[in-house]
C-alpha cells in the first residue's frame, strides 16, 4: 500500500472526504453569518444559539408533533427564522445607527440567555435524534465507509450555498439588497421598503443557521451547547474568508474543514487549534481576509 | 455615628471569631463548596445534582439537630484547571470554605488536590477519575470516593478481554483523565494477554469523531476503547453506529459511561454496552428510596454514581466533624480514615490510608429497549466485583503516604 508521510493513501482519501463533510457545516453556518454581516453590518453572535435552536426544533417536531426529519428540514428553519425576525424588529433595528460593538454585545448576550435557558430546561448531556430511515446505512467506497447521511449533508449544503450565492450576486432581488446596504436612502427613494428587506435578510440568515442545526441533529447530540462549541470556529472561518464575502465564507468553510480533517490524522491533539493558527497567520498577512475587499 | 457603628461591628466580629476558635469550627459554620462543571459536558453527571446530594447528606445527618451549622455553596470550574484553582484559593482564603467536594475533570481535581494540601483543608473527590489521586498524587487532605480509572479499567478491561476482545484501539480524551484511563486499561489488556494496536488522542469536548473513528476502523482492532467521558463518549458512540463500526465486526468499549450518557443516547443506540460503575440507582431498596427523593428534587432526573458518591462522602465527613468537634481539614480526613463508613447507598465500607474509599464495583450491561420497564431502567448487573478486588492494591499505587509508613 502506498503511503504519504506514513499514512496510507486510502486513509488519507477518507480523511479528505470527512473534512469536506465537516466543512459543509462550517460553510453553511459561515454563509449565514456572511449574509448578515455583508448586508446588515451586524456581527451576529446569536448564530450558534440559532443553530442549536434548529436542532431542538427538529427534536420537538419529531417528539411532540410526530413530524419527521423532512418536515423538520422545512419547518425548523422557518420557525427559527421567525424568531430571528422578531429579534431584528424588537431589538437589532434600534442599533443600526450605533457602533458595531453594540450589535455584537446584544447578540452575544442573547446567545448566552438562550443557551442558558435551554440548558436549564434540558440539561447538558443532550437529547437523542436518529438518522432518517432512508438515509441510514452507507456504502463502502473501497477506501472508506461513507454513511449515506454524510453524503446527503455535502450535497444539500453545497446546493444551499450555491443557491444563496446566486440569489445575492446574480438576481435582481440580490441587487436591491446590495444596493440597500450601500445607500439605503437612495433605494428607499426608488420605492423599495428597505427596513422590511433588512428584516427578512436577517430572518433568512438565521434560518440558514436553523437549517444547519436540523442537518446536525442526527449526527451530533441535540445539545444546548452544540452552538457555543461550533460558533467560535465558524467565526474564525468568516474572519479568514473575509467578513461579508459570501463566496469567501463558503470556500473557506470547505477548505478549513479539510485542513482540520487532515490535522486529525497527522497531529490530532492540535485539531481544534489549527483553525485559529491559520486565522492568526491570515490576519498578519492579509488583514481583510482571503476574499475580503477592504 | 457612622464611625462608631463601624467600630462596634468590628468589635463584634472579633468576638465572634474568638468564640469560633474555641469551638474549633472555623467561622462557626461547616462550609461545603461543591466545585464542578455546572454548564458544559459534565454538568448533567455532576452539576446541580451534586449540590442537591450534598444538601441531602446534611439533612439526613441531622446536622442542625446536632448543633452543627452548615452551608453549601457551589461554583462552575468550566473544566479549566486555572479557573478551578482560582475558585479553590478564593474559597479557602476569603470565604471560609472548609471542604471542597465532587470536582469532575481530573485536570482540575489534581490542581485542587495540591491547593487543598498546601492549605491543610479537605477535598472529597467524587467526580474525577484519575487513580493518581490515591497514587502518586495522594495527600493527607484528599479522599477519592466513588470510582477511579484503575477500577474502570480492571472491571471493564478484564471482562472484555476474557470474552475474546483481545486487540484494542483507544480513542482518548487528551488530558489527565483520558491519559490515566488509557494507561490503566492498556495495562490490564497487556496483562491478560491482549494487545494494543493503536491510539488517537482527541481534544476534550470534540463534536465530530468521524476522523478518529475511521482511524479506529482502519486499525482492524476488535475493540475500540473509549477513554473519554460525558458528551465525548455519547458523540463517539452515536457516530460509531453511523460509520458501521459495530456492524463491521468491531465492538465498542465505553470505559467510563454514566447513567446520564445512556439516557442521552437512548437505549436503541446504547444497548449491549458493557462498562463498570460503582453505584446504580436500582441496586436495592435503600438506593431506590434515596433515588426517589433525589429525582423528585431534581426535576425527575435520576442520580449518577457521582451524585451518590457526593452524598456518601459528605455524610461521612459530617460524622467525622461531629466526632472530632473540629473542621480542621487534616484532622477530619484522618478521622474519616479511622471511622468505618456506613450509608444507605454504598453500605458498609472503609477508607484506606492512601485516601481510597473502597466498596464493590458492578459490571453492567445496557438493556435492550424491550427489556426496559420504566424511566431510567437501563442496566443489567452482570457481575459484582467485591470491594477487596475492585480497587488497585495500596502497595501498587506508589502513594508516598503509605510508603513512608
Amino acid at each position: 500500500m502506498t503511503e504519504i508521510f506514513g499514512v496510507p493513501t486510502q486513509a488519507l482519501f477518507g480523511q479528505l472526504l470527512i473534512g469536506l463533510i465537516n466543512g459543509s457545516f462550517y460553510a453553511l453556518l459561515s454563509l449565514g453569518l456572511a449574509v448578515i454581516f455583508g448586508l446588515l453590518n451586524i456581527i451576529n453572535f446569536t448564530h450558534g444559539a440559532q443553530y442549536m435552536m434548529g436542532a431542538f426544533a427538529a427534536y420537538f417536531l419529531l417528539n411532540k408533533l410526530g413530524l419527521n426529519y423532512w418536515w423538520a428540514l422545512v419547518l425548523a428553519p422557518l420557525a427559527v427564522g421567525a424568531t430571528g425576525v422578531i429579534v431584528e424588529r424588537l431589538m437589532l433595528s434600534r442599533l443600526y445607527k450605533l457602533d458595531h460593538l453594540y450589535g455584537l454585545l446584544l447578540t452575544f448576550g442573547l446567545a448566552l440567555i438562550i443557551q442558558g435557558a435551554f440548558r436549564h430546561e434540558y440539561g447538558s448531556a443532550g437529547l437523542p435524534y436518529s438518522i432518517p430511515e432512508i438515509l441510514s446505512g452507507g456504502t463502502n467506497l473501497g477506501f472508506m465507509f461513507l454513511p449515506k447521511y454524510r453524503a446527503w449533508v455535502i450535497v444539500a449544503s453545497l446546493a444551499v450555498c450555491v443557491g444563496t450565492w446566486f440569489v445575492i450576486e446574480r438576481t435582481k432581488l440580490g441587487a436591491y439588497l446590495r444596493a440597500a446596504t450601500e445607500n439605503p436612502a437612495m433605494v428607499q427613494a426608488f420605492g423599495v421598503n428597505v427596513p422590511r428587506m433588512i428584516t427578512l435578510t436577517y430572518g433568512f440568515g438565521v434560518a440558514l443557521a436553523g437549517l444547519a442545526g436540523v442537518m446536525a441533529a442526527p449526527i451530533y447530540q441535540v445539545n444546548p451547547l452544540m452552538g457555543a462549541d461550533t460558533i467560535i470556529v465558524v467565526f474564525a472561518v468568516v474572519v479568514i474568508g473575509g467578513m461579508g464575502s459570501i463566496m469567501g465564507a463558503v470556500i473557506t468553510g470547505f477548505g478549513l474543514g479539510v485542513i482540520e480533517g487532515l490535522t486529525k490524522v497527522f497531529y490530532p491533539e492540535a485539531s481544534n487549534t489549527v483553525i485559529f493558527v491559520i486565522m492568526a497567520i491570515v490576519l498578519m498577512i492579509r488583514p481583510q481576509g482571503l476574499f475580503g475587499s477592504r | 455615628m457612622n464611625f462608631k457603628r463601624k467600630v462596634l461591628s468590628a468589635a463584634a466580629m472579633l468576638a465572634l471569631t474568638a468564640g469560633a476558635a474555641q469551638a474549633q469550627i472555623s467561622g462557626n459554620v461547616v462550609k461545603i463548596g461543591v466545585l464542578n462543571d455546572q454548564s458544559s459536558l459534565y454538568a448533567d453527571l455532576s452539576g446541580q445534582g451534586s449540590v442537591l446530594a450534598a444538601k441531602m447528606a446534611i439533612e439526613d445527618f441531622g446536622a442542625a439537630k446536632k448543633g452543627i451549622k452548615t452551608e453549601v455553596i457551589f461554583a462552575d470550574h468550566q473544566n479549566k484547571a486555572d479557573v478551578g484553582s482560582q475558585i479553590a484559593n478564593k474559597w479557602y482564603d476569603a470565604e471560609g470554605v472548609d471542604v471542597i467536594v465532587d470536582t469532575p475533570n481530573s485536570g482540575v481535581a489534581l490542581a485542587v488536590n495540591q491547593i487543598t494540601k498546601d492549605k491543610k483543608k479537605a477535598f472529597l473527590v467524587s467526580g474525577a477519575a484519575t487513580a493518581d489521586l490515591s497514587g502518586k498524587a495522594c495527600s493527607p487532605n484528599t479522599l477519592h470516593w466513588t470510582y477511579d480509572t484503575w477500577m474502570l479499567a480492571n472491571g471493564t478491561g478484564n471482562a472484555i478481554v476474557k470474552t475474546g476482545g483481545d486487540s484494542w484501539f483507544f480513542l482518548t480524551a487528551d488530558y489527565a483523565f483520558g491519559h490515566a484511563l488509557e494507561r490503566d486499561t492498556e495495562a490490564v489488556v497487556l496483562k491478560t494477554g491482549g494487545k494494543v494496536l493503536g491510539k488517537v488522542r482527541h481534544p476534550l469536548n470534540t463534536q465530530d469523531f468521524s476522523s478518529f473513528l475511521l482511524q479506529a476502523q482502519a486499525s482492524k482492532a476488535k475493540i475500540v476503547g473509549l477513554a473519554n467521558a460525558g458528551g465525548d463518549t455519547t458523540n463517539a458512540i452515536k457516530q460509531a453506529s453511523e460509520f458501521g463500526i459495530v456492524k463491521g465486526g468491531q465492538n465498542l468499549a465505553g470505559l467510563l459511561v454514566f447513567l446520564t450518557d445512556v439516557h442521552a443516547l437512548g437505549l436503541e443506540k446504547a444497548q449491549g454496552l458493557i462498562f463498570t460503575e460503582s453505584w446504580y440507582w436500582d441496586l436495592n431498596d435503600a438506593s431506590r428510596a434515596w433515588t426517589k427523593r433525589f429525582a423528585a428534587a431534581n426535576g425527575g432526573k435520576y442520580p449518577t454514581m457521582v451524585h451518590a458518591g457526593v452524598y456518601s462522602a459528605v455524610l461521612h465527613y459530617l460524622k467525622a466533624v461531629a466526632a472530632t468537634k473540629t473542621d480542621d481539614g487534616t484532622k477530619v480526613i484522618a478521622e474519616m480514615k479511622k471511622l468505618p463508613t456506613d450509608d444507605p447507598l454504598f453500605g458498609k465500607g472503609t477508607v484506606r490510608a492512601d485516601g481510597r474509599k473502597v466498596h464493590p464495583a458492578y459490571l453492567v450491561e445496557v438493556k435492550k429497549p424491550s427489556e426496559s420497564k420504566g424511566p431510567y431502567d437501563y442496566y443489567k448487573v452482570r457481575a459484582t466485583i467485591p470491594a477487596d478486588q475492585a480497587f488497585r492494591p495500596m502497595a501498587e499505587g506508589g502513594c508516598p503516604l503509605v510508603a513512608a509508613k
